[in-house]
């Protein structure tokens, strides 16, 4: 890229200065069908910046994100680059004007190594040896120039999700990106993976690459960026200088009113034994031990917090206990009565009054092609509310799924719509609304707000405690920290399939529950 | 990367993109008809005239979607599940021996329960033959395409061993069973209607055609209003959901199939029990096959079914007159059609999807969901 030489030291300016802007979005304009996803949006992110994007779910991000990696085309508006307009229209146009995407979801490729992954697409002719070579060198002076230091023969699948992160940093880099766009980055990190990267995209901003960073996360966007703008509804609402901004300021511009980021609960009154789990051993599907020799108590009347980094064991573990993966050691009592084999199913343990609301709504809790109505009855179908006789009472299922979403403010309030149609937020509405008006005495609960705007998280969460007001034993599974402290009486923490510690919510902090979940016990004599 | 665009409205979903694929597909027969140096105008003319100008054309043409109607339900029940059943054919196949065995060794049942016990028998044979490749798809995930097109041979081989060397009349050279008695046939209309006074020409247009209306009122009850139907859905759409909703993906399979094969054995019914009589060495005749076609044609759904089971009649029945008016015009224009079908139906059912979408989302004003 030919670009003038940059000053030193952060240029964080408001005006068009001597370098023109990295980028410059104009008047971007986009509509799917009926839905018009990006209003007029205005942005400008200047050369050698981090540049934070917010905004909630469906607030329009990833649209513009696309528009600028040449997924889409604009309906209408102008995309400059250094000062010149360009067209987009494909990812290889976007490339060859320098910018490079993270996503959130990578595109690698797992069983080939980091050098066949960052040499595909860019073989550089149809022998593979000069091209391999060039990239190994260029691999090189990358890592020493930047600190991204990789083994090239290293297989990617075998990485851990920070490094394979870096494999895709790395390619961009490699094709020649100034311009750096990453999606959502730390969604999948742990907290030190997250400060690497962090600690990497200032290292690139020094050598004067510019970042967009997207995320929902307002912690990040004020440890790590410059200028942060925020989307609200397809419109771009406001650009802030980070250093003159706050937390309270931004969460208002992504919602457009007030939230209260910490709900008001009670004490609990926890009561007698509802669940507990001796020495549970549990595999995953291919064999590897993930839960393993997990003892616990939840009683009735508490939420009993699962605090962890994704992927220690507590997906495989609530999966057991809602008697869809089978155990391979220890055992379940429910009331006080070991579980037997024969209502290890969920079927069974719907009836005894076991609830589960998994942690994928989209792969595990709804269908999505069903309308609502058919999904707010999925693991309930068997019964008579919907139909007595051999026939289904179509009246009955309608009338019951209109009942669930008005009880859970789900919107549109259409039974009939398909599930696939609603929002992130109302689906999973729509997943508490099934399991919650059952009125069992446990509620498993996995990941209740993932991917869903804050308006909604306040509305959950209190049905939530509501559930644990009403006497309810309630297991929550959450990868938020700020989920797990606002929700939890008590918190275990899971490390490699271990509890690695146990607290009560009054008595913690981040601190202590972040070296829990590197497996540390400080308080451990 | 495609994008999200407003998902169709129904009535567009279920009329307008098949018709827009099966004209794509006539369109194109028509070129092949021109290339061939006929006239297509005159061609569909014939073909249309032959099967629905007279009686015995109508006669004709509702016999064979009688067929396609049972082949089309039993592919599509499968579709449901998510399952994809290319044995229809020899399941009917051993359908008819089920049918035979029934009419010829139980001769002693009262009256026309033989044909009922018939029936049944055509149906269990069926579904007995399609339990093999379910249960291998259930619980060995053995995957039920490839089982399927395999058990279609070992039908063929086992009904032409039997034919030749077990059920055929000592002394006879053709490969057949003797006749049935006549308690073991569906009536035909054209027996029927003559009491009444009413001159049907003679077809083998028979009961079995109301048969077949009733099994498909019956998979519609059975996908939209019965918990069965519910969990087939369900396994189809999302098995993960599935067992997550407390039910057995390998049951459904097994069950679904079982289904299918019953299904399958209308074929026999309406051919062996309804027009031959005996069972005779191939008379599935390709229709298991022709099956896949209706059912991706009519979108699983048997309203649909029913309309492009008719719509098949009507190219067999009319695509023999055009044969024998035409002899340019070989049978084989019927498979060229039928293949283009299922081409545009089937493999590019998507293709016509994002212009129409497109078009609809321009003329229509309603607000975002």
């Amino acid at each position: 890229m030919a670009a003038p030489i940059a000053a030193e030291g952060d240029r964080v300016t408001t005006d068009a200065g001597r370098a023109p802007p990295a980028i410059e979005l104009i008047g971007i304009d986009k509509s799917f069908g009926p839905v018009h996803a990006n209003k007029n949006v205005n942005l400008r992110v200047e050369r050698g910046v981090i540049h934070g994007i917010v905004g909630e779910n469906g607030a329009g991000k990833s649209t513009l994100m696309s528009i600028l990696y040449g997924f889409y085309e604009a309906d209408a508006g102008e995309i400059r680059i250094n000062g010149e307009p360009v067209r987009i229209r494909s990812s290889k146009e976007a490339i060859s004007h320098g910018i490079g995407m993270v996503h959130q979801h990578f595109m690698l490729v797992y069983p080939l190594s980091v050098l066949d992954n960052v040499m595909l697409g860019a073989e550089g002719g149809p022998l593979l040896a000069n091209g391999a070579s060039a990239i190994r060198r260029r691999l090189a002076e990358l890592g020493k120039e930047y600190g991204l230091e990789v083994d090239p023969d290293a297989i990617v699948g075998e990485l851990s999700v920070g490094l394979q992160q870096r494999v895709e940093i790395l390619k961009a880099l490699v094709r020649g990106a100034e311009i750096l766009v990453l999606d959502e980055p730390t969604a999948v990190l742990t907290p030190a993976e997250a400060d690497q990267l962090f600690e990497m995209l200032r290292v690139l901003k020094s050598e004067d690459k510019t970042i967009i960073f997207i995320t929902h996360k307002l912690r990040e966007i004020m440890s790590l960026t410059d200028r942060v703008s925020v989307m609200r509804r397809g419109e771009m609402v406001a650009t802030f200088d980070t250093a003159e901004t706050s937390p309270p300021e931004l969460a208002d511009a992504m919602v457009g009113r007030k939230v209260i980021l910490k709900i008001d609960k009670g004490m609990a009154h926890p009561g007698r034994v509802a669940l507990e789990v001796r020495n549970l051993v549990v595999r995953d599907d291919r064999g590897v031990v993930r839960v393993n020799g997990v003892s616990f108590v939840l009683k009735e009347g508490e939420i009993l917090g699962v605090a962890g980094v994704a992927g220690n064991g507590q997906s495989e573990l609530l999966e057991a206990l809602a008697g869809i993966r089978p155990l391979s050691g220890g055992e379940i009592l429910v009331d006080g009565e070991p579980l037997p084999p024969a209502k290890h199913n969920p079927h069974a343990e719907r009836l005894i009054g076991i609830g589960h609301v998994p942690e994928d709504r989209h792969r595990v809790g709804l269908v999505m092609p069903f309308e609502a109505c058919e999904s707010a009855m999925l693991g309930f179908h068997y019964e008579t509310v919907y139909g007595k006789g051999v026939l289904y009472d179509r009246k009955a299922i309608i009338a019951d799924a209109g009942r669930k979403m008005e009880a859970f403010d789900v919107r549109p309030r259409a039974p009939l719509l398909k599930t696939a149609n609603f929002s992130g937020g109302n689906q999973q509405k729509l997943v508490l609304a099934r399991e919650i008006e059952r009125n069992p005495k446990i509620m498993l609960v996995g990941q209740p707000t993932r991917g869903v705007d804050i308006g909604a998280i306040e509305f959950i969460h209190k049905r939530i405690v509501a559930q644990r007001d009403a006497g309810k034993a309630l297991l929550l599974v959450s990868v938020e920290l700020d989920e797990i402290f606002a929700l939890s009486d008590r918190i275990i923490v899971l490390c490699g399939g271990r509890i690695t510690g146990e607290r009560l919510a009054e008595d913690t902090n981040a601190q202590d529950l972040g070296l829990l979940m590197a497996g540390v016990d400080e308080r451990a004599a | 990367m495609s994008s999200p665009l407003k998902p169709l409205p129904a009535w567009a979903d279920v009329a307008l993109i098949p018709l827009i694929n099966v004209a794509a597909a006539f369109v194109i027969s028509g070129f092949v008809v021109l290339a061939i140096g006929e006239n297509p105008l005159e061609a569909v003319q014939i073909l249309i005239t032959g099967a629905l100008g007279d009686l015995e054309g109508i006669g004709f043409t509702l016999y064979y979607a009688t067929s396609f109607i049972f082949t089309g339900l039993a592919v599509a029940i499968c579709f449901h599940a998510g399952l994809f059943n290319i044995g229809v054919e020899g399941q009917a196949y051993l359908a008819g021996l089920g049918a035979a065995l029934a009419a010829l060794y139980l001769g002693f049942l009262p009256g026309y329960s033989l044909v009922v016990v018939a029936i049944a028998a055509a149906a269990l044979f069926g579904a007995a033959f399609a339990a093999i490749p379910g249960y291998l798809q259930a619980k060995r995930d053995s995957h039920i395409v490839i089982t399927t097109i395999m058990f279609n041979y070992i039908a063929s081989a086992l009904m032409g061993y039997l034919l030749v060397d077990v059920l055929r009349v000592p002394g006879q050279m053709n490969a057949e069973t003797p006749g049935f008695s006549k308690y073991a046939a569906v009536p035909q209309f054209h027996e029927l209607l003559a009491p009444l006074g009413i001159q049907w020409p003679v077809t083998p247009f028979n009961l079995s055609f109301l048969l077949a209306l009733a099994a498909a009122l019956a998979v519609w009850l059975l996908i939209w209003r019965t918990r069965l139907g519910y969990e087939i859905r369900t396994v189809g759409a999302n098995a993960t959901a599935a067992i997550y909703g407390g039910i057995s993906p390998a049951g459904i399979t097994i069950i679904t199939t079982l289904l299918s094969g019953a299904l399958a054995g209308g074929l026999a019914v309406n051919v062996i029990l309804g027009q031959e009589h005996r069972l005779i060495l191939e008379f599935t005749g390709g229709f298991g096959f022709v099956g896949i076609a209706v059912a991706l044609m009519g979108r699983a759904h048997p309203v649909g079914i029913i309309l492009a089971a008719i719509l098949f009649g009507v190219l067999y029945q009319g695509g023999d007159e055009l044969a024998f008016d035409k002899p340019k015009i070989s049978r084989d224009m019927i498979v060229v059609i039928q293949g283009l079908v299922v081409l545009f139906a089937g493999a590019l059912e998507h293709m016509f999807r994002r212009p129409v979408a497109v078009l609809l989302a321009r003329r229509t004003t309603q607000p975002p969901i």
